[in-house]
């Protein structure tokens, strides 16, 4: 860890200017000069770890006021960015009109780390790869562009198969971000130009060849919160892990369904554990849409969702477990009683 | 009474609470970087990202500006510290890779520099800002990996001096009507004990005092001492609690001569706490190995040949090796014996004991084979044990002392529930959740070894027990303390502890799972020396030669009861007869069989284990039998354990509180062996890559639904005094097996190399 100033955000536009004014031209989001703290359980570890080395905290928990409702509402939802991972779990009209994100939410890390932890925080949790984490070493091309990849080659049975490319195979962690994308959630940025909003599908960005640009968002921009159209009761997170809490997906899949008279009018598949970035199915979607239900559907669904997966050394397990994993959450979604 | 404590049958003590339950639950129990210091500067290391070459330069300019930076110690200018020879070759060390020493680096996080600052924050920054070039040469990681060497223990590790053998294996096996062969692997794991590996080194002139997390207070004082070329006499090592061992602190690591000497240099206390991820190679670790075991077996279950052959990894130095073959080649009844076990060289640090160091890989193999062998057979598990159960060490013809396997077998079956499985694979479930029952036997050697101590007693009771032995978690204040108040006729409130500290009388390692037996025995033996005072007091006519020996308990086995049939002693009237206000009794106790050097190697820190197969006429071990249920889910394939039910005899239960304690987190620790817990190794550059806490799994609760302990009566008049066998090491051990041969019984699948994990299951 190395020295850093440390400010409290006293409103949003305080947070923005603090935050913008420490950027320098053409430094990524991840390796910016002032980082925003939110519950602080990836940034302090982070830096604890010399990952990240910002010199200056804005710490944006006094925004929470604004920015922590759980608000579910007749035409959608709307999520404060500083919400907390366990108030939005435990809620109950989002248990009941939104299983999938309440599931997300709990099925994730422990209840100390949930009670601190916000969402805005929780969708920019940064890969646990090993390389990355630990600077000793050299190859990273996230942490050290350019350096190489040490995973590529290396022990890599928590890294992803979709959405990798030749300079970084880093999983995207999180449980929730998946709920989020799968509902084609909004997200809110507030900057210094304002508010604006974007799809949350567009806030994540595959590694490609700029693996340390992880998001869409700008130095001085901050999350300031979720919306969702419509109620998604019909709707499960199923996640496969090496123990029965505190652990992160080795695969995961967010279903949302909507199926009237046995037909599914509308369908929703994101994968979690295997991929780069929260993601989408579409493929696997489109198989799903306007069909009626058969004992089949599962496996070819999930063999579309898989398609385009590459596996490594340590991973290729990967792409059958996420197989059956997506399988079997879209039987228990068609099952649930809603 | 209640789970925690089981109410006593025979031969089990009072499960009273923990003497230091209190201080530890209320955060008052000081653990050794928690002891304050005068004016202390701190250390942080920093360790190399090779595992095998040169450094070439250290650029320090940046690390040495950072504000509060008092110096940074490199091999340029470390001070000059003497060899310590291997633990097991008379020395004291767990590494004879002595770091700073020179610019070669022989292992991964070998520590290359140590910054020493005002605050921990300035040393970990600095630290941070230290930059090192190296010339990287190609390290060999493992087994397998281009480079490595290996040769037979026998030879090259004086620790291990035969590799067991009886009757003639390759004929038999040849002729046996059913035959096994098969090879199992166990993986590299880390203790990660909660305390971290920390030292505070702080001097009073020509004498130093050293606060760490030990198992060995004398090993460390005695070690050190040599390091530093001084009198051992000079050093004291004090650590009262310690935050977890489980062998990682058995023996002298590097880091705290060096510690001691750049405090000296400094003049100044300088106090160490090393990150969790430094843990990983600073000090010991449970090496990888493999195993070919060969079974031969008659139609009905007789074992007719037994072969065992296993290779674990060392570092290119030292011989290390848990040669885990004396167990196994003597655990069941079989006429033809043969093993082998070697050592495969690495660019690695030296591993060293990790809870039931040779039990854990070697049974796990053996008793997966068994249960392998009663497939084939076609035959229930516990039967297969039962047929082949010994009374006598199959090699050397000795008898046990006791041996109480299949009484824990029928025990701990009947409470789990046994006869409900159906033997056939794949035919329980549950839901989405295949079903599997498995079982497996666990064993440890009873070991003992020399051990002094010093009560002192007050004519209103008070009492003061003074041993420097170690608190590692197990129990060991509130055993000793209930030994002293039951030998003297006390009540235990008025019996007062001191342990952990090298000027007290020497204890052993609290390894090897000798505390308990050892300590007990000596703090006995001591209460005796001043009950026989009290009675020479109260009947100075009477020879101790009759009387005294049944109503004072002084003569040695079998009464290895506290005061069995004794009367009690008046003490006031003892006192007032003496015309004294206190008397104090030193002692020294050695086990039967000790060598003749016992008592001088107590005092400078070199344990002399007897025990094991290693008695003179006899075979002294602790059994059980572990029985777990196996969840396997048909779509994710994630693996689960909602059950283990585990029953143990290892003669006198101490406390069965205590015990159960024990062997509940043998339990939980042999499931976390089978299921979680690795060691990754990055094999292109022979480096460690989970090296921290969210990486390298461990249970938590929601992993751990269900445990139950049954603890067996058993006396056994032949081992100490006290008639306790160790436990601590017990319980980790059958399990990894038990769950590999549930997993087995829930899917048809056999999975042979640990840990077991969701991708290994193909259903
Ligand atoms: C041991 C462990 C296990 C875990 N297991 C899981 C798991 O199973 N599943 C899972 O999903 N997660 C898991 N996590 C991750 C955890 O959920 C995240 O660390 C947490 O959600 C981050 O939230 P926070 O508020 O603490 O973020 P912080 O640490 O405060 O911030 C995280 C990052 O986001 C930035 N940031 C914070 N708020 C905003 C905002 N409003 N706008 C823009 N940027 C912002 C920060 O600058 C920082 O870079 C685990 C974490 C740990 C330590
Ligand atoms: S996978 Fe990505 S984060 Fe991991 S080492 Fe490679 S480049 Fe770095």
């Amino acid at each position: 860890m190395r020295p850093f100033s440390y400010q409290r955000a006293s409103d949003p536009d305080m947070a923005v200017q603090a935050l913008g004014a420490a950027a320098a031209a053409n430094d990524p989001l991840t390796k910016a000069a002032a980082q925003p703290l939110a519950g602080g359980t990836t940034l302090i570890d982070l830096m604890k770890l010399d990952v990240m080395r910002p010199t200056a905290i804005v710490d944006i928990s006094p925004l929470a006021q604004a920015w922590s409702a759980i608000a579910p509402g007749g035409d959608g939802l709307r999520l404060g960015a500083l919400a907390k991972m366990s108030d939005v779990a435990a809620h109950a009209e989002i248990q009941r009109s939104y299983p999938v994100i309440a599931d997300s939410l709990k099925l994730a890390a422990s209840a100390q780390l949930r009670n601190m932890a916000t969402l805005g925080g929780n969708v920019m949790q940064r890969t646990r790869c090993n390389y990355f984490r630990d600077v000793s070493y050299e190859n990273c091309n996230k942490r050290n562009p350019g350096s190489g990849c040490a995973a590529m080659d290396g022990v890599n049975r928590m890294h992803a198969v979709l959405g990798t490319s030749d300079q970084c195979i880093a999983t995207y962690p999180g449980d929730f971000a998946q709920a989020l994308i799968a509902l084609d959630a909004m997200v809110e940025v507030t900057g210094k130009a304002g508010t604006r909003s974007m799809p949350f599908a567009q806030l994540h960005k595959r590694p490609g060849s700029t693996p340390d640009i992880e998001t869409a968002l700008q130095p001085g921009e901050l999350i300031s919160a979720f919306s969702i159209q419509g109620r998604w009761p019909r709707s499960v997170y199923l996640k496969a892990r090496d123990r029965q809490s505190y652990e992160f997906a080795l695969s995961s899949a967010a279903i949302a369904l909507d199926i009237q008279d046995g037909t599914i009018r509308d369908a929703r598949v994101a994968l979690g554990g295997v991929a780069t970035v929260p993601w989408r199915a579409r493929e696997a979607e489109a198989l799903l849409k306007g069909q009626k239900f058969d004992d089949g559907l599962p496996q070819r669904v999930a063999d579309a969702a898989f398609a385009d997966a590459r596996g490594r050394r340590h991973n290729s397990f990967k792409i059958a477990l996420g197989k059956r994993v997506v399988a079997r959450a879209l039987q228990q979604a068609v099952t649930m009683e809603i | 009474m209640t789970a925690a404590a089981p109410a006593p049958k025979a031969n089990l003590g009072q499960p009273v609470p923990r003497y230091d339950a209190a201080a530890k639950v209320m955060g008052r129990a000081t653990y050794a970087s928690d002891m304050p210091l005068d004016n202390p500067a701190y250390a942080f290391l920093v360790t190399s990202a090779i595992a095998k070459g040169r450094i070439d330069r250290f650029e320090l300019d940046d690390a040495k500006r950072v504000r509060g930076v008092i110096d940074i110690v490199t091999h340029e200018n470390a001070p000059k510290l003497k060899e310590s020879k291997l633990f097991s070759n008379g020395g004291y060390a767990g590494t004879t890779i002595q770091p700073l020493k020179s610019a070669e680096i022989a292992h991964d996080g070998q520590i290359i520099a140590v910054v020493v600052a005002e605050s921990y924050e300035a040393a970990r920054e600095a630290a941070n800002r230290v930059k090192v070039s190296y010339s990287a040469a190609a390290p060999s990681a493992t087994f397998d990996s281009p480079g490595t060497t290996a040769a037979a223990a026998k030879g090259q590790n004086s620790q291990f001096k035969e590799d067991p053998k009886v009757g003639d294996f390759a004929k038999a096996f040849d002729a046996a009507e059913v035959k096994l062969s098969v090879s199992y692997e166990t993986p590299t794991q880390h203790h990660n004990p909660m305390e971290l590996f920390t030292t505070s080194c702080a001097w009073m002139g020509d004498n130093l005092v050293i606060y760490e997390g030990s198992q060995y207070v004398y090993g460390l004082k005695n070690g050190v001492a040599e390091q530093l070329g001084i009198d051992a006499d000079k050093v004291r090592v004090v650590n009262p609690y310690v935050g977890g061992g489980f062998g990682s602190r058995g023996s002298m690591t590097p880091r705290t001569a060096i510690i001691a000497a750049i405090a000296k240099r400094l003049n100044r206390p300088i106090k160490l706490v090393p990150t969790r991820d430094q843990g990983f190679t600073i000090a010991t670790y449970r090496a990888e190995t493999r195993h070919e075991i060969r079974l031969g077996a008659s139609r009905d279950g007789r074992l007719v040949a037994l072969r065992h052959e296993g290779a674990e990894v060392s570092s290119r130095p030292d011989a290390y090796c848990v040669g885990g073959t004396k167990t196994t080649t003597r655990l069941y009844a079989c006429p033809n014996v043969d093993s082998l076990v070697s050592i495969v060289r690495a660019d690695r640090n030296t591993p060293g004991f990790m809870r039931s160091p040779p039990e854990v890989p070697y049974l796990f193999a053996l008793e997966s084979a068994l249960d392998e062998l009663a497939v084939k057979l076609n035959m229930d598990p516990v039967e297969l044990r039962r047929i082949n159960d010994a009374t006598r060490d199959p090699i050397d013809g000795k008898p046990y002392t006791s041996r109480s396997l299949m009484a824990c077998f029928d025990e701990a079956a009947k409470a789990f529930g046994w006869s409900q499985r159906s033997p056939q694979p794949k035919s329980m479930s549950d839901g989405d959740w295949l079903i599997g029952y498995g079982c497996a036997a666990t064993c440890y050697p009873t070991q003992m070894a020399p051990s002094a101590a010093r009560v002192r007693l007050q004519r209103d009771g008070r009492t003061r027990v003074e041993i420097a032995g170690h608190e590692i978690g197990t129990g060991a204040y509130t055993v000793i303390a209930q030994t002293a108040a039951e030998r003297l006729g006390v009540p235990l409130e008025k019996v007062a502890v001191f342990m952990g500290d090298s000027d007290l009388p020497p204890a052993p390692v609290a390894g090897g799972s000798n505390s308990t037996a050892s300590t007990c025995s000596a703090v006995m033996m001591v209460c005796d020396q001043i009950r026989q005072r009290l009675f020479k007091a109260l009947m100075p006519n009477d020879s101790l030669a009759d009387k005294a020996k049944e109503t004072v308990g002084i003569s040695p086995a079998p009464s290895t009861q506290a005061a069995k049939g004794d009367r009690s002693l008046d003490i006031e009237k003892a006192f007032d007869a003496l015309g004294v206000g206190v008397v104090e009794e030193y002692g020294e106790w050695k086990p039967e069989g000790a060598p003749l050097d016992s008592f001088r190697a107590m005092h400078n820190g070199q344990v002399r284990l007897v025990g094991g197969h290693q008695m003179k006429d006899q075979i002294a071990y602790a059994f059980g039998a572990e029985f777990v249920e196996v969840r396997v889910n048909r779509f994710t394939h994630e693996i689960r354990c909602p059950r283990l039910v585990g029953a143990f005899a290892a003669g006198r239960i101490m406390n069965p509180r205590t015990a159960r304690s024990q062997l509940m987190g043998g339990l939980i620790w042999g499931m976390s062996s089978a299921l979680l817990e690795a060691t990754e190794i990055d094999e292109r550059n022979a480096r460690y890559v989970n090296d921290n806490l969210a990486d390298y799994l461990v249970p938590v609760n929601a992993d751990v639904p269900g445990v139950e302990v049954i603890m067996l009566s058993e006396q056994d008049d032949h081992i100490n005094p006290v008639g306790a066998k160790g436990l601590g090491e017990l319980a980790n051990v059958g399990t990894n097996a038990a769950i590999c041969n549930a997993i087995y019984h829930a899917t048809g699948q056999r999975i042979r190399k640990l840990p077991v994990r969701l991708e290994n299951i193909e259903l």
